[in-house]
């Protein structure tokens, strides 16, 4: 599936060169990926792996694209904030999480495309799928229009559910998924607190700043329902030893959110959640018009030019 | 080692390794670091086995490429370098060695990594801790004004004292 990577001249003049030490550099990098030329990935061990015995390997790699999905959508969105955060500070702390959420996406599609044995790879995940082919939650394709209130409020919502998530699958049977989430919860540790912070200095600030926080949240509730509705894929990798039920993971939500809005003299929204279609939603592929806004922007050179390398 | 005299290999493998520096922190090398876990020589091929700092740390693919090439200059053919991510890395495999380097580029070292207990991760809400040493005049205490820093490692303080910013790495 790599073989774009082999079939054009060598090009020397890349970006990375600068930054190595390297001063034959003869690795020509796919223009928009991983840039391996062997067609292996960060974490090779855990994604080569074998499946786990007793799993469904269909099921397995769905549950890696909903993982991987989430992370990869949302880090795209959180990555609109470059060049436009109130500060620097804030820019670099929102692009340095959604770089923390990209990496996680990397190992888990490229786990689901080696599980699926398919021939696809993290690129052909990320940038040659339809909007139907995509797992992710309604939460991470939302745009909040670079308002920070909102910003503030997804990020406290998705870290922490996300924390919630990733803690409980630490043990997961799949070598790969643990390995996530045991780099995963260090990191997310940070993104909450970041979050959380924010949220009770916008909260407990003036009155605009308490205005603009309660806004955020309001507009983000209803797509919180979603995220502990249990697919089918999920509830089987449950009982496999696999995954985690994320209705399970509704009780520790409740009390991170309720501790930050109380401190942070914020209320909890009391707003209809988000439909379904036939109930259907983004884990089944069906998602708000949102999302073809991101595929739009992060696929288009990747469908300009297939296999260009550079 | 390799033992063919016409590939003028001074150092094992291990060695050669062990000296390739960070790209982003280039005072540290890959040992100070901790990210080696292991290099097997197997009649002259090389396989070292490194481990990501951050799931998306940009630094990874040139450290490998550094590896390669430096492996490379030393006279070792058919090297192949691969990424482990379990277990998790951890600031605190960073040597004494490479926590003084650190301090003496101006980046305070990592105090310990919490410790996990059993439940939920609690939240932390309250004041940054004061406790990091200023790596430039000393002074005890100083403050957190960044959580998130130049590098996806570090975190940006400043000292009350000199009145000096600068980068402390944050324990993971």
């Amino acid at each position: 599936m790599n073989d774009h990577v082999h079939d054009l001249d060598h090009d020397v003049t890349n970006a990375y060169q600068s930054l190595s030490e390297t001063t034959a550099h003869d690795d020509p990098r796919w223009a928009f990926g991983t840039g391996f030329e062997d067609g292996l990935s960060l974490g090779e061990a855990e994604i080569s792996a074998p499946v786990p015995d007793g799993v469904d390997a269909a099921d397995l790699a769905a549950y890696c694209q909903m993982l991987g999905d989430d992370a990869l959508i949302y880090s795209q969105r959180l990555s609109e904030w470059v060049a436009n955060a109130p500060e620097l500070e804030e820019e670099v702390a929102l692009a340095n999480t959604a770089l923390d959420l990209l990496g996680q996406a990397r190992v888990l599609l490229s786990r689901a495309g080696h599980v699926e044995g398919r021939g696809r790879d993290e690129d052909a995940l990320a940038y040659l799928r339809d909007q139907a082919g995509f797992r992710n939650v309604a939460l991470a394709e939302q745009s909040d229009e670079l308002d920070f209130g909102r910003c503030i409020a997804r990020l406290l919502i998705f870290s922490t559910w996300r924390l919630a998530l990733l803690h409980r699958l630490l043990g997961s049977a799949d070598p790969l998924i643990a390995a996530v989430a045991g780099k995963g919860v260090k990191e997310l540790t940070y993104h909450r607190d970041y979050a959380a912070r924010w949220a009770l200095r916008l909260g407990d600030g003036t009155d605009e700043s308490h205005r603009r926080m309660q806004a955020g949240l309001d507009w983000a509730w209803p797509y919180v329902e979603e995220l502990f509705r249990t697919s089918d894929e999920e509830r089987r990798l449950v009982a496999a030893g696999v995954a985690v039920d994320p209705a399970e993971t509704r009780a520790e939500f409740d009390a991170v959110l309720a501790q930050v809005l109380e401190q942070a003299t914020l209320v909890r929204p009391a707003v209809a959640p988000a439909g379904t279609i036939g109930g259907r939603s983004g884990r089944q592929g069906v998602h708000t018009e949102r999302l073809g806004y991101v595929l739009a922007e992060m696929q288009s050179v990747a469908r300009e030019h297939p296999g260009a390398t550079w | 080692m390799v033992t063919d005299p016409d590939l003028r290999v001074d150092l094992g493998a291990r060695d050669v390794v062990a000296r390739v520096v960070d790209p982003e922190m280039p005072m540290l090398t890959l040992d100070d670091l901790g990210v080696i876990r292991s290099v097997e020589e197997h009649d002259g091929s090389v396989v070292v086995t490194i481990t990501p700092t951050y799931s998306g740390c940009p630094a990874l693919e040139v450290m490998r490429d550094d590896i390669r090439l430096a492996l490379g200059e030393a006279g070792y053919r058919g090297v192949e370098v691969r990424t482990v991510f379990s277990p998790a890395w951890s600031t605190d495999w960073i040597s004494e060695a490479g926590r003084r380097k650190l301090a003496e580029a101006g980046i305070a070292p990592p105090g310990k990594a919490p410790a996990r207990a059993a439940g939920p991760i609690p939240l932390s809400l309250g004041a940054p801790s004061s406790q990091v040493r200023c790596p430039r005049c000393g002074a005890p205490a100083t403050e957190e004004f960044s959580r998130f820093g130049p590098t996806a490692c570090t975190a940006l303080r400043r000292c009350p004292s000199c009145q000096e910013p600068f980068e402390h790495m944050k324990e993971i």
